[in-house]
This record gives C-alpha cells, sequence and structure tokens, in this order.
C-alpha cells in the first residue's frame, strides 16, 4: 500500500513538472496578448501595417512593424546563410574525418564560442568588425545589417556544429561499413550516405540556429545601427524586432499605444518561432517516414 | 581624471545589479535613476555625498529619462534625472498613484551638435540642423561641406534629449528614418568620431571628454544671426541656441535621506561639481 502511494505520488510529480512548460507557455501567451489587446480598439491593428516605426513623435505616432520585420529577416537569412556552411562541414570534420585527438583540441573551443555572453560579442563587433566591414565596402560607417549578420552566425555555428556532429555519430556504422565495402570513397561515404542519413538531424540543427539568431538581442543592438529602414541591403542600417523591444520598452508608459505595439512585436516574434519549430518537426517526420 | 573614472565605474558596476538593487524604501538607501546625460552628474555627486554621509547609500542608475520617470511612477527609484521635464501624462500617472512628482531644476545643460574633425564645415544654421536630421538634406555638399551623404545619429527614443531635440530643433518633426539611433552618448561621440560624413547630438559635458575625437558645430539662430559655440559661458548666458534645463524628480517634497542629499545637490560644493562634469550651475 506504502508503494503504491509512492508510485502514484512519484508519476504525478513528475507528470506535473513536465506540464509546467506547457503551462508556462501558455501564460506567456496569455500575457503578451493581455498586454497587446487594447490596440485592437484604438489605434488599431491596421496601424501596424504601416510603411513607418516613428512611436515618440509630435506628428503623429507611427507603429508599422514592416521595417522592423524586415530587419530581421535580413539579419537571419543572412546569418543562416553564412553559418550553414561553416557548421556543417565543421561538424562533418569533426565526427567523421578528425582523430581524437584533433576532436578533444576543437570541441573546447567550439564550446567557448557558445559561451560567449553576446554583448561582448557585440562590443567586439562595433569595435573590431564594424571598422572592418567599413573599409571593405568604402562605407562611411560600418554599422550595417551585414555586421550583425557576421556576428549572429558565430552565435549559430556552435549550435550547428555541436547537435549536427551528434546526428552525424548516431549513423549506423554498418551503412558506413557497406557503403566502403562496395568500393565507394571515404569521401563519397561522407557525403552520399553518411550526411543524407543524419539529414534529419542536420536540419534541425540549422533550425535551432536560427531560432538563436532570431532572438538574439544585445549584438544586433549594438551594431547595426537601428535605424528603422525598410531594406533588403545588407549594407544598410537596420532595426530588428528584438532590438526594439529592447531599446524601448524600458521608457515607454504603462498601457499606452507604443507599449501594446512592442507586445504585438513580441507577439510576432513568437509567432515566427513557432512556425520555425513546426516547419522543422514537419520536416524531420517527413523524412524519418522515407527512411 | 581619477575620480572621474572611479565615478563611471561605480555607475556600470550599479548598473549592472540593476535588478538586485531594485530596493527603493530602504531606509539608508537613495535610488537615483534616469538620464544617461546625467548619470556621471549623479555619479560625482553620489560619491562626495557618501563621503560625507558614511549612513546613506546612493546609487545611480542610467538607462534615459523616460526611464527613469517610470521607474519613478513604479516606486523603485527615490530621485528621478531627467533631461527634459516630466509630460503632462506622466504627472498624471503620478497623481493617480497618489503622489506628486516635484520637479527641482538642478543645472544647465547644452546640446552640441557634433561632427567628424575631418568634416570642413564650421557652423549651421537651426534651419539646416532641423533639415538634416529630418533627411531634407541628405548631401553634405547643401551645406558648404564635401560631396557626400550625410550619416545621422540620434540617440534612441528613450533619450530626453532625443524628445528635447525633436520638440526644440525639428520642431516637433520626425528624424529622418534613416538615422541610426544609438544607446548612449558616448556611443554618439564614438560613431560620429569614426564616420567622417557622420553628425550627432551629446550633452555638453560629453564634449569636454571627447577630446577632440569630435567637433562641435557652430549654431545660429538664422543665416544673419551670430554663430555661436556651445560653451558653459554661451549656455549660461543663454545665447547658445539649444540648451536645457537638469531636472530630477522627487515623489512629493523631498523628506529624509532624499532632502538631505537634494540639499547637498543645491549646496555650494554640489554646484561646484555641476562645473567640474562640464555642465552648468543654476
Amino acid at each position: 500500500m506504502k508503494n503504491f502511494w509512492k508510485d502514484h505520488f512519484i508519476k504525478y510529480l513528475l507528470q506535473a513538472s513536465a506540464s509546467t512548460c506547457i503551462l508556462i507557455v501558455i501564460l506567456i501567451f496569455l500575457f503578451l496578448f493581455k498586454e497587446a489587446i487594447p490596440f485592437i480598439k484604438t489605434p488599431g491593428l491596421s496601424t501596424l501595417l504601416d510603411s513607418r516605426w516613428e512611436p515618440v513623435s509630435f506628428v503623429q505616432e507611427r507603429f508599422g512593424i514592416l521595417p522592423l520585420f524586415m530587419g530581421s529577416l535580413l539579419v537571419t537569412v543572412m546569418a543562416t546563410l553564412l553559418a550553414i556552411p561553416f557548421g556543417i562541414i565543421a561538424a562533418v570534420y569533426i565526427s567523421e574525418v578528425a582523430t581524437p585527438m584533433e576532436r578533444e583540441f576543437f570541441k573546447p573551443f567550439i564550446e567557448l564560442l557558445a559561451g560567449i555572453p553576446s554583448v561582448v560579442l557585440g562590443f567586439f563587433g562595433l569595435m573590431v568588425l564594424s571598422p572592418i566591414v567599413k573599409t571593405v565596402f568604402h562605407l562611411s560607417n560600418g554599422q550595417t545589417a551585414l555586421t550583425g549578420a557576421i556576428l549572429l552566425a558565430l552565435m549559430a555555428i556552435p549550435t550547428i556544429i555541436t547537435i549536427s556532429e551528434d546526428a552525424l555519430k548516431s549513423v549506423p556504422s554498418s551503412y558506413k561499413q557497406a557503403s566502403l565495402a562496395l568500393g565507394a570513397s571515404p569521401v563519397e561515404t561522407i557525403w552520399r550516405v553518411t550526411v543524407p542519413a543524419a539529414l534529419s538531424g542536420i536540419i534541425a540543427a540549422v533550425m535551432l540556429g536560427m531560432g538563436r539568431v532570431i532572438g538574439e538581442t544585445m549584438t544586433v543592438l549594438m551594431v547595426t545601427g537601428n535605424a528603422p529602414i525598410p531594406t533588403l541591403d545588407p549594407l544598410e542600417s537596420v532595426r530588428t524586432m528584438t532590438a526594439t523591444i529592447a531599446a524601448e520598452m524600458g521608457e515607454v508608459a504603462n498601457q499606452s499605444p507604443h507599449y501594446q505595439a512592442l507586445f504585438w512585436i513580441g507577439i510576432l516574434l513568437l509567432a515566427i518561432t513557432f512556425t520555425l519549430n513546426f516547419i522543422a518537426q514537419r520536416v524531420l517526420k517527413k523524412y524519418q517516414r522515407r527512411s | 581624471m581619477q575620480t572621474k573614472l572611479t565615478a563611471i565605474v561605480s555607475a556600470a558596476i550599479l548598473a549592472g545589479s540593476l535588478t538586485g538593487a531594485a530596493l527603493a524604501g530602504d531606509k539608508n538607501m537613495v535610488q537615483i535613476k534616469g538620464s544617461d546625460t546625467m548619470v556621471h552628474l549623479a555619479s560625482a555627486w553620489a560619491e562626495k555625498f557618501m563621503k560625507n554621509n558614511s549612513g546613506i547609500e546612493i546609487s545611480v542608475t542610467g538607462g534615459g529619462s523616460g526611464t527613469g520617470f517610470a521607474s519613478l511612477l513604479n516606486g523603485t527609484c527615490d530621485i528621478a534625472n531627467a533631461s527634459r521635464t516630466i509630460k503632462d501624462s506622466e504627472k498624471n500617472q503620478a497623481k493617480s498613484k497618489g503622489f506628486e512628482a516635484i520637479e527641482h531644476i538642478v543645472g544647465l545643460d547644452g546640446i552640441a551638435v557634433i561632427v567628424n574633425p575631418s568634416n570642413p564645415v564650421k557652423h549651421l544654421t537651426m534651419e539646416q540642423i532641423k533639415k538634416i536630421f529630418s533627411g531634407e538634406t541628405a548631401n553634405w555638399k547643401t551645406c558648404g561641406g564635401p560631396d557626400a551623404k550625410i550619416s545621422v545619429f540620434t540617440r534612441d527614443s528613450s533619450s530626453g534629449t532625443f524628445q528635447f531635440f525633436q520638440e526644440h530643433v525639428l520642431a516637433k518633426g520626425d528624424y529622418s528614418v534613416k538615422a541610426r539611433r544609438l544607446a548612449s552618448n558616448s556611443a554618439i561621440v564614438q560613431s560620429v568620431g569614426e564616420d567622417a560624413n557622420g553628425i550627432g547630438y551629446v550633452g555638453l559635458g560629453y564634449l569636454t571628454e571627447a577630446h577632440g575625437k569630435v567637433k562641435a558645430i557652430g549654431v545660429s539662430k538664422d543665416a544673419k544671426a551670430a554663430v555661436i559655440l556651445p560653451s558653459v559661458n554661451t549656455v549660461k548666458d543663454g545665447s547658445y541656441p539649444i540648451s536645457r534645463g537638469l531636472q530630477m524628480y522627487t515623489r512629493n517634497q523631498p523628506t529624509g535621506n532624499v532632502k538631505v542629499f537634494m540639499d547637498f545637490v543645491f549646496s555650494a560644493e554640489g554646484q561646484k561639481i555641476v562645473e567640474e562634469m562640464g555642465f552648468v550651475r543654476k
């Protein structure tokens, strides 16, 4: 009898801790909507479609999310494109090519890169990378979307390497042995057998890297110049959604339209992350079914 | 220099412990928060004050004038520093929370318009400055400079300087969408110092600190008026066109430690610090 209660108690405890996560997500969603909803009445949701973000103005306060969305999109896409080749090639090297000693040498450095606080990376970007970008592209100023994207790629690379490497390692060695036995070279085996077999994990790695990039705030706040220009030019200054929330939430008057508009940006960010995860899950499932 | 450095370092450390330090109401602790323009000044006061009154702890954090007001309203600070005056909406919010926000003008500040030292432009009229910051003028050629695109730097919207400049120089118009919005005065000095085509604005106190990294522009009210360079004297006599008061706001009339501190601020010693920090005494 004692054991019965003990078992049940433990079971409920585990169930409760597992559901806490779900509860927290739901609460965050509710909180965001609760703060954001009055905006629908005044000044109306259509104001979020304005082409300018001008929340502090004597003329007219304008809350167009588009320039901020484009800023986030530009920086995220560029950072992901920069990080993918580096991340995957490094993962392949570490898991398939490197000797155990080389692996022991590289892995701590990659973990170190993942551990650099984003504000330090931002400082590095401002002092070192931005002057380089300025000189290379003959700009008068190095605070551009590209500068931010390069730094964010540095942040995404460790995530991509670590998770891709796990995926590559978990490919059964019988696959590789079969491929080699059939006369394929080691290079062919890596790119035709191992990498495709681990593709689901690699896609998940890229998605997670992207998630890290889109949510990153401090670095982009410091190096992209924060001008809310609706542009897709990598050498223009941009302002991301995250940077906007970070820079403005502190000063904004509670319950003002500006405050509520910032919550809509938060909702949009959350929706984007959810979509990314959803797509990643779908890709994973489709892939698993095929293999 | 040494004391200034310590003040900056202590301000930075305090800013770092921001979350842990939100303890307004602690009897021996006075929390000051707000304007970045005033953060060095307030730190210098705090340092001197704590030397004289060992029983009272003063903590100073920046974040912008708006942050200061928000924090005063939420009860997380005792004194809000502000480089702009309080808005009616903020005043009403204070009333609805059951207190009155009392204004104390503790000094004056000029806002210097700065450019890169390599820029040949030496003076601008208020109209020209307005056009540059609103994006109407996009090339230095229009103002007698080289044929190059102007890069405009402003503070972000939480800054009192941002709002003051918007109201008084841009005549309540909007900033150019291309204006880069930076988080602090020193970031503006840094960026304008590196950008040959840059223009920005900072409080007078930061100009003395910039040590030739940037150049202050002489400003004239219109094409006929005299060109005035920003300095302590021209702000004091009112001839420099872009100047403002530095305010501290308290919840109701100051009492207890807050009063002791405010009295110190207005004392000869406190006002001397105003001058030492590059601002103008009342």
